[in-house]
């Protein structure tokens, strides 16, 4: 019997969730609707900072057509919403109420909900809600001295320390002392569909419905149970179409719990579907960091430690995240090189904006875009090619695995695998880098601003602890694949049946894939940190390897012969070796096990496997970007003249789909490094409130970009060797970005800042025009 | 809060009798009173193209428009791309080439595309970046929605 015979695994087939969305079919959190349902609308404070003197519904109940209206006394029976990731116990006083209590802590902040029989009445409901707020002055900076959140409760909510070895020591007796002060803007991962929540109490079987969930419908239920006091199995979520995730949407937010509230206290369905604005100043926002790092280093420019202080703007509230994403930050940031001593210490902040989550790659994008300035300075002030200053810190294929002596999101750091010198020279090869360089010296004389960056970076991926996975043939011979993933619109459906349909041997047009449904799966852990193909793909392998077994040794009994003479080959059931005689199929195998079928006897009715992967440390895929940009004097505008990622991720399930992520990455990231920035004037009024004012990048903007998919390092940590691959695209374009900026005027270190606005440009050509013009020296210096 | 009246909207040929607002959005009203949700609403200002539908043939934002000033005016949503089960050729080069992921923006893309294709079948490749950079996509850095409409627009003009 021949096993495991790879055909779909590794190939780019076309997407099965592709038909219903290119046909109008979709149903997202808005297409959803039930009979009776009521619409709730938010009344947000429109102040950043204040106490609450007094909220008044009466006017707005007053207005027919409105049902009800809740201040923070109609809700105060609920505790704040609870911690997902990272949670340290000091957090837990500013956690979010679903209504603002006393205090209003940024504009956007929901103080009252109003409930009517049409969604424009209730928004025309709301501006009738009086609310009474004494304005006090906003905290706006995290990077500025901490104030008082609370009485005898201070703005740092918490500092986070990660290190190893003697920093000290490494900082006396270096050769050179590099420091650098840079931060990052406020960017989120604003995907195109809002978020939205409809809230269903199905009184006769007292069982409360939640859709319009993502991300991690499981958690959800359960915090969502706690906070109402229901026995979770009263209460289910489930997951439609999303349009899109970026780790903002899906977690748990006030809305989410109000519409469940209001459903069981109404008996009535309530939806509630946010508008853009709302989205812009409620949802999670994320990134904004201000970060002081120095490193240590020897005469050839080798690094002895890296010592990094920093100050994470978390917002108005500490939410699901809690401290995940300065964690991450703090952990990661060590990246692919050999760091004798390390000490991170980061500064949790709470201040008068959005409060933060995750955003695609947190706490790396900030991190690599801190440790590749590093690297950058680190070249410039020895004068060392900034190629070879990091091929002379990276760690080496041999040295693997690493163990990084930090931990995160409760694993400990152990660099599974990975030839960092061999991707990056992949990726130099594929730019033509040294002919690059000629061509942009050439390009300078002749008067251009053009320049050339690299950036290298590690991700992460896959983490645990477990994932579950039933599969059930059906009578039909259609096989259902349940699993406890999400779906965010990554290809979730795709990736988990070419996997089924390899290890199992059946045909990937009869596999159907469910994620995101409570009422399928006991539990679930969802879709985020580039984790469903690692675990959910592994736990899919498992339990197909386990139903073909079944499968096999049913065949074999009612065909009167031994398992290994047969094989399941497209979903049919042949005989293999001397054994020459007809074959069965699925559907009859299927038959024979199912209840009343007389072979069944004594057997357990059904034709399904499950099977559970658990895993205690995250994966460690890698990448290298490459970018080239112009700049156009005059408006300081900066053009992405070509872009390049090579990222490893073990083993590649689907290709397409990984090319897919790795350029949507890419082009979010640009957002962050070139255009996104949630701005606000110093009373804490948000200037970013529509697409004319957060601007994302559109087709005109993203330049081509080249992707190799590397398969040097599979992961040992899973039998395919799988690694994510959802956040390497976005991971290092503010650092790469900054780099080839910087190279383009001539100027190390100019770029300290990320979005990098034609106002700095502006401001450095200006000082450039005083200072004496730009040799024509190739790279640097 | 405002009266209601009686408008006829005519969407992928059918005729949609519906009582509606004056202030309400012809976006709402292709949704919600005429049932046809393939069309998203993505910002509501007029900037991100989610909503694009297609009136007498020219590509609008459906969120900037009201229900009463399409009336009688012929619109076309994604849902009237597809004959029966064969897909147009606009929808079937976004699924060879990966053009989609989370697939909300999806329609507005694909209406945008099939109406200034419609109109100008020759149109040059530097024109239609322009084009296309009317709408937003947030997953796919659009390079596979540029080679799929640049497919999609070869097969058109030979069709």
């Amino acid at each position: 019997m021949t096993t495991n015979r790879q055909k779909l695994v590794g190939s780019s087939v076309r997407r099965k969730e592709d038909g219903p969305l290119l046909r109008g079919q979709g149903r997202f959190a808005a297409d959803i609707n039930f009979p009776d349902q009521l619409h709730m609308r938010v009344v947000r404070s429109a102040q950043a900072h204040g106490r609450i003197r007094s909220v008044d519904l009466t006017p707005a109940l007053a207005i027919p057509g409105v049902h009800a209206a809740w201040a923070f006394a109609d809700v105060a029976e609920l505790p704040p919403i609870g911690f997902r990731l990272t949670r340290l116990e000091q957090l837990s006083a500013y956690r979010q109420t679903i209504l603002a209590k006393d205090r209003v802590r940024y504009v956007g902040d929901p103080v009252a909900v109003v409930f009517a029989n049409d969604p424009y009445l209730a928004e025309d409901a709301t501006e009738h809600v009086i609310v009474d707020v004494e304005e006090m002055s906003p905290i706006l900076h995290a990077d500025q001295a901490p104030g008082e959140f609370a009485s005898n409760l201070s703005t740092e909510a918490a500092v986070i320390r990660k290190g190893y070895g003697d920093i000290d020591a490494a900082f006396r007796d270096a050769h050179r002392i590099i420091s650098l002060s840079l931060a990052i803007g406020r960017h989120s991962g604003v995907p195109m569909e809002t978020r939205g929540a409809i809230g269903h109490y199905d009184s006769a079987t007292d069982m409360l419905k939640m859709y319009g969930a993502a991300k991690v419908p499981h958690w959800n239920r359960a915090q969502i149970a706690k906070m109402l006091g229901r026995d979770p199995a009263g209460i289910h979520c489930y997951e439609g179409h999303v349009g899109g995730g970026f780790g903002i949407r899906g977690e748990l937010y006030p809305e989410d719990v109000l519409v469940c509230l209001a459903a069981l206290r109404f008996a009535r369905p309530v939806k509630w579907i946010e508008d853009r604005r709302e989205h812009l100043i409620a949802a999670n926002h994320s990134r904004q960091q201000t970060h002081h790092i120095r490193a240590a280093v020897d005469r050839e420019g080798r690094i002895l430690a890296v010592d990094d202080e920093f100050y994470h703007d978390q917002g108005g509230y500490m939410r699901t995240h809690a401290a995940t994403v300065p964690d991450l930050a703090a952990a990661m940031l060590p990246g692919p090189y050999r760091i004798p001593a390390y000490r991170a210490v980061g500064h949790i902040r709470l201040t008068n904006k959005t409060p933060c989550g995750t955003y695609r790659a947190p706490g790396r994008y900030e991190s690599t875009f801190v440790r590749e300035r590093l690297m950058d300075a680190i070249a410039a002030e020895t004068g060392i090619d900034m190629v070879e200053v990091r091929r002379r810190n990276l760690i080496d294929k041999s040295e693997m695995p690493v163990t990084r002596n930090l931990e995160t999101l409760g694993t400990d750091i152990v660099l599974d695998s990975g030839d960092y010198v061999k991707l990056l020279d992949k990726a130099l090869d594929k730019s033509g880098w040294t002919e690059l360089q000629d061509e942009l010296a050439g390009r300078r004389l002749a008067g251009e601003l053009v320049g050339a960056g690299v950036a290298m970076f590690v991700e992460k991926s896959g983490l645990g602890p477990f994932d579950d996975v039933r599969i059930t043939i059906g009578t039909d011979g259609f096989v259902e694949v349940v699993t406890g993933a999400a779906s965010v619109g990554q290809g979730v459906e795709t990736v988990v049946a070419q996997i089924c349909a390899d290890a199992l041997g059946v045909d990937y047009e009869r596999i159907s894939v469910i994620h995101g449904q409570t009422d399928r799966i006991e539990r679930g852990m969802g879709a985020f940190a580039s984790r469903v193909t690692v675990m959910t793909g592994e736990a899919t392998r498992l339990a197909a390897i386990k139903l073909r077994g079944k499968v096999l040794s049913t065949a074999a009994e009612l065909m009167q012969t031994s398992v290994d003479q047969l094989d399941l080959i497209g979903g049919e059931i042949v005989q293999t070796g001397n054994g020459v005689g007809p074959s069965i199929g699925l559907t009859e195998i299927a038959g024979a096990l199912a209840p009343g079928s007389r072979f069944l006897g004594d057997r357990e009715p059904g034709l399904f496997a499950e099977a559970s992967f658990e895993s205690h440390h995250m994966t460690y895929p890698y990448g290298v970007h490459v970018a080239v940009v112009s700049i156009a004097p005059d408006t300081g505008a900066i053009d992405i003249e070509r872009y390049l990622v090579a990222y490893d991720v073990g083993k590649a399930v689907n290709p397409m789909l990984i090319e897919g992520q790795i350029v949507g990455g890419v082009a979010q990231g640009i957002g962050g490094a070139l255009y996104e920035d949630f701005t606000y004037d110093d009373r804490g009024e948000p200037l970013s409130v529509t697409f004319a004012d957060y601007l994302m990048p559109t087709a005109r903007e993203v330049p081509h970009v080249d992707v190799i998919i590397s398969e040097d390092a599979p992961s040992p940590l899973n039998p395919m060797g799988l690694k994510g691959a959802g956040e390497g695209g976005t991971n290092a374009v503010g650092a790469v970005i900054a780099a080839a900026v910087d190279d383009a005027l001539g100027k190390p270190g100019a770029i300290t800042q990320l979005p990098i606005l034609p106002q700095r440009i502006r401001a450095i050509l200006k000082e450039n025009a005083w200072s004496k013009p730009r040799s024509g020296s190739v790279g640097f210096l | 809060m405002s009266e209601k009246s009686d408008i006829t909207l005519n969407i992928n040929g059918r005729d949609h009798h519906i009582r509606v607002e004056s202030r309400r959005t012809l976006v709402d009203a292709i949704r919600e009173e005429c049932g046809q949700s393939g069309t998203h609403i993505g910002c509501e200002h007029g900037v991100c193209g989610a909503c694009t539908v297609l009136v007498a043939g020219e590509p609008v934002r459906s969120c900037l428009m009201f229900a009463q000033q399409a009336e009688g005016k012929a619109i076309r949503t994604v849902e009237g791309l597809a004959q029966g089960d064969e897909m147009h050729p606009m929808q079937r080069a976004f699924m060879d080439h990966h053009g989609l992921q989370c697939g909300f923006c999806t329609p507005g893309f694909l209406m945008l595309a099939v109406g200034v294709l419609e109109r100008e079948p020759e149109i040059s490749d530097e024109n239609l970046i322009d084009v296309l950079s009317s709408n937003l996509c947030r997953c796919t850095g659009y390079q596979n929605i540029i080679k799929a409409v640049r497919s999609a627009a070869a097969e058109m003009r030979r069709s």
